[in-house]
């Protein structure tokens, strides 16, 4: 079809010379920056500080920026073919010989010092050559340059997801399964808790999509509201023996309350003002949780936070004290630790399958409605006789209600909290997992935390690089999409009716130049 | 009396140093309205190529303290306006003109990038430098024996900031660039179609306040004598409330709520309780939006329907 368009450049000589300045600048920029940060290595010695050089590291770290920048150019000017084989080589190579130690080896033969290994460059091999190579590829499978790629990469997505729309309804269920069945899949303690943990996160995320996702008040200080639930459980558990399950709504009550305390001053701000301010009251709770001793314990936070009971019918203990049912005896089973873990993780499933449900289902009621549509427009929505303050409290309330009761469950999971929970960095981690699952999205939302967090968790080897991991992560993802993973720009109310639903939602859409004849054919 | 001279001049001192990082949030915010979260963290990398330069000219001998100090500043500028110009090369200009959350998100991701990748390359420990510049003047001495004192490097830093903004105000009002600077703030397709390269425009705000945040990092690693990976984060949280106090947008008003903010600080850690300096600082903040919604100096925002 109009495949030729994609191909400019192709039947041209390569240009060697632009494309070697091309290289020799962006190498020049790596030099630039690695050269202070990775050249130089500032030691703690006795009385003061000591300086080590890393120049061999820096020098891959050139060679690499500028074959990287070649296999690029390479595949920007048509020619993807050489960009796969070169790029699949290098990551091959860095499995088996670390960069450094060719470095070392040459600079041995030379007579130098020999470099200490970092992985760090050997990672960097390994991942930017597959990342190149599958970009590559997947050029050389759609034989065309990048030219329009771009456009049409976000079209597919879009029509992805729009497709996994269409799939919800199937796919929730699946999930929901899933879910349900797997304590019995991995039988396995850290499986148990790494999946309780990103449940946790996409309770938090769900909550937080009310504010953010619904209301589009960008909140920077949720995690405020979560350091309040779980305060309340651990100050009303340790002091007055309260049960969690008096608790843990309480603690939901609580939180609301704090957000509608914390509500009342931003009312009027907008925009990245209330953004500022939400992050400020983060701060200060974080700041009294840390500072009031008598109260919260300081930076010893609380511990020995009482576990849950079942239902407060038994005890998960091996011998619980008198008079008090074992869990495994109620049940007439071995007595096996892992049923505290299996309980807790069945117990946030059905608190974030809760969230889910209350705000899926708030969103139709005529308070989502205004929500969507103070998030579309402020003042259109003054206009039409919203009560703006009323429905910002709510959204706050109900998302810091939310909040509250997922940091309770993290109290009682924990047994332990203090303030170092509470930082800012938790509410960017949430905030993060709902922008990038696509803004208002529930699906997009569980895509992006099994994603964040539960990836880097796995890849538990490299633990000094999950967070520098991470932060790529978060960037990467936004350059390539921008609205988020599950987005789509679908108006819930049409002009005309909608196309029927796609199915499969792997199918490639049709161009927008194409006939609608074509159009119909395709489907 | 003593006590408030002293607290009124640490406070400026520290002040400053706000002022300076508040202006590379506060011109990145006019120019492309997004909250750039990682300039924090160029501050901190600033200050880690300060502590770098000052060992290095240690051992070439240099220590003729005046010289010292301008190659360090010099050097920390380059490098880390290197920094700052890649940092918006790579996660700020492909988001041009999409959605408002998703530059932010792509700051929060480049925050928490750069404060890892220094970490994990110099450790998490903090760097201690030891004093470079040692002394001062006694400016009062009250009968109880509480001097006030005000140090050369206190000196240096409201000097250096007094100079700098003045170098920078006459930029922005009288040369080209500060002209295609303002020009891409008010309209950015109508200033590329009046022949304002507006990327480089953009790259080149993002140069300035990463030279300006080099600076402060600079000063704050001599004023202080240490510096670690998360500071920046602290820091620069502190100087974004300070933009945002003075109206985010308006040069003077950063400088102004930096200012204020310092002298917060200072006093409140003076008369009330350190601990609480923080919630003091927010406290303010929190305060003065509510009255003026848009800052200080701000213009308020008019909302066309």
């Amino acid at each position: 079809m109009s495949s030729t368009a994609y191909t400019v450049g192709r039947d041209q000589a390569f240009p060697w010379r632009s494309a070697l300045i091309e290289c020799a600048i962006t190498a020049f920029i790596v030099l630039m920056l690695a050269i202070t940060m990775v050249g130089i290595h500032l030691e703690t010695v006795l009385g003061g500080l000591a300086i080590a050089t890393r120049f061999a590291d820096v020098g891959v770290a050139v060679v690499f920026a500028f074959i990287g920048r070649l296999a690029l150019v390479a595949m920007r000017e048509g020619h993807p073919l050489p960009a796969l084989i070169g790029a699949t080589a290098a990551a091959v190579l860095g499995v088996f010989v670390p960069p450094i130690d060719i470095v070392a080896a040459i600079l041995q033969a030379l007579g130098a010092e020999a470099p200490t290994p970092t992985p760090v460059l050997q990672v960097m091999q390994v991942a930017g050559g597959a990342i190149l190579a599958v970009r590559a590829a997947w050029l050389v499978w759609r034989q065309r340059g990048s030219a329009g790629r771009r456009a049409e990469r976000g079209r597919s997505l879009d029509a992805f997801a729009a497709g996994m729309r269409g799939w919800t309804t199937l796919i929730g269920p699946i999930a929901i399964v899933f879910a349900i069945a797997l304590p019995f899949i991995f039988d396995n303690r850290s499986r148990i808790d790494l999946a309780t943990l990103v449940l946790t996160y996409i309770m938090l995320a769900w909550g937080l999509n009310i504010i953010v996702g619904l209301a589009g008040l960008l909140d920077l200080g949720y995690v405020a509201f979560y350091a309040v639930g779980a305060y309340s459980y651990a100050l009303l558990g340790t002091h007055f023996g309260w049960s969690f399950w008096i608790c843990l709504p309480l603690a939901g009550v609580l939180a609301s309350s704090a957000g509608l305390i914390l509500g009342f001053p931003v009312l009027r701000l907008r925009g990245d003002y209330f953004a500022i301010v939400t992050l400020g009251f983060g701060e200060i709770i974080r700041v009294i949780l840390l500072n009031w001793f008598e109260f919260t314990g300081g930076p010893d936070g609380i511990s020995g936070i009482a576990r849950p009971s079942f239902f407060g019918l038994a005890e998960f203990d091996r011998s619980p004290p008198e008079g008090v049912t074992a869990f495994h005896e109620l049940f007439g089973l071995e007595y096996n630790g892992i049923h505290r873990v299996i309980f807790l993780y069945y117990l946030i499933l059905v608190l974030a399958l809760f969230v889910n449900f209350v705000s899926m289902r708030v969103r139709r009621l005529p308070i989502g409605r205004a929500w969507e549509a103070l998030r579309e427009d402020d003042i259109a929505c003054q206009s039409l006789g919203i009560n703006r303050r009323n429905i910002k409290l709510a959204a706050f309330m109900f998302s810091a209600g939310f909040g509250g009761v997922a940091g309770s469950f993290f109290a009682t999971r924990q047994g332990f909290i203090s303030p170092e929970s509470f930082q800012f960095i938790e509410s960017a981690i949430i905030l993060a997992i709902v922008v990038l699952g696509g803004m208002g999205s529930q699906a997009g939302i569980v895509l992006a935390a099994v994603l964040m967090i539960g990836m880097p968790e796995i890849f538990r080897d490299l633990e000094q690089y999950r967070m520098l991991a991470f932060g790529a992560l978060m960037v990467v993802i936004m350059v390539w999409r921008p609205r988020g993973l599950l987005s789509h720009r679908d108006p819930s109310v049409r002009l005309h009716p909608p196309p029927p639903r796609q199915l499969w939602p792997f199918t490639r859409l049709p161009k927008p130049s194409a006939a609608p004849a074509e159009k119909a054919a395709g489907q | 009396m003593e006590y408030f001279l002293q607290q009124l001049i640490n406070g400026l001192t520290l002040g400053s140093i706000f002022g300076l990082i508040a202006i590379g949030y506060t011109m990145v915010y006019g120019i492309i309205g997004m909250i750039n979260f990682a300039h924090g963290d160029i501050f901190m990398v600033g200050g880690f190529i300060a502590l770098m330069s000052f060992l290095v000219l240690g051992l070439a001998g240099i220590t003729w303290v005046p010289l010292a100090l301008a190659v360090v500043l010099v050097i920390s500028m380059v490098f880390t306006s290197i920094y700052g110009w890649t940092v918006e090369r790579i996660a700020y200009r492909p988001l041009r003109g999409s959605f408002r959350l998703a530059p932010l998100i792509s700051a929060l991701g480049m925050s928490i990038f750069l404060q890892n990748y220094v970490q994990l390359l110099q450790g998490a420990r903090s760097k201690p430098l030891p004093p470079v510049i040692q002394g001062g003047f006694v400016l009062m001495e009250s009968d109880t024996g509480f001097t006030v004192t005000i140090s050369y490097v206190q000196i240096m830093i409201i000097l250096l900031t007094v100079i700098l903004m003045l170098a920078f105000t006459s930029l922005i009002a009288k040369t080209s660039l500060g002209r295609q600077q303002r020009a891409c703030e008010q309209d950015k397709l109508m200033a590329s179609l009046v022949g304002v390269n507006v990327d480089r425009t953009i790259s080149q705000t993002f140069v300035m306040g990463a030279m300006l945040a080099a600076v402060a990092g600079t000063m704050y690693l001599v004023r202080y004598g240490v510096i670690d990976f998360f500071e920046g984060f602290v820091v620069g949280i502190k100087a974004f409330t300070a933009a945002v106090l003075g109206g985010i947008g308006s040069l003077p008003g950063a400088m102004l709520g930096g200012l204020l903010l310092g002298l917060i600080e200072a006093f409140w850690s003076g008369y009330f309780s350190v601990e609480y300096k923080d919630v003091a600082a927010f406290g303010i903040l929190v305060l003065v939006l509510i009255f003026r919604p848009s800052g200080l100096l701000g213009r308020p925002e008019i909302e066309k329907v």
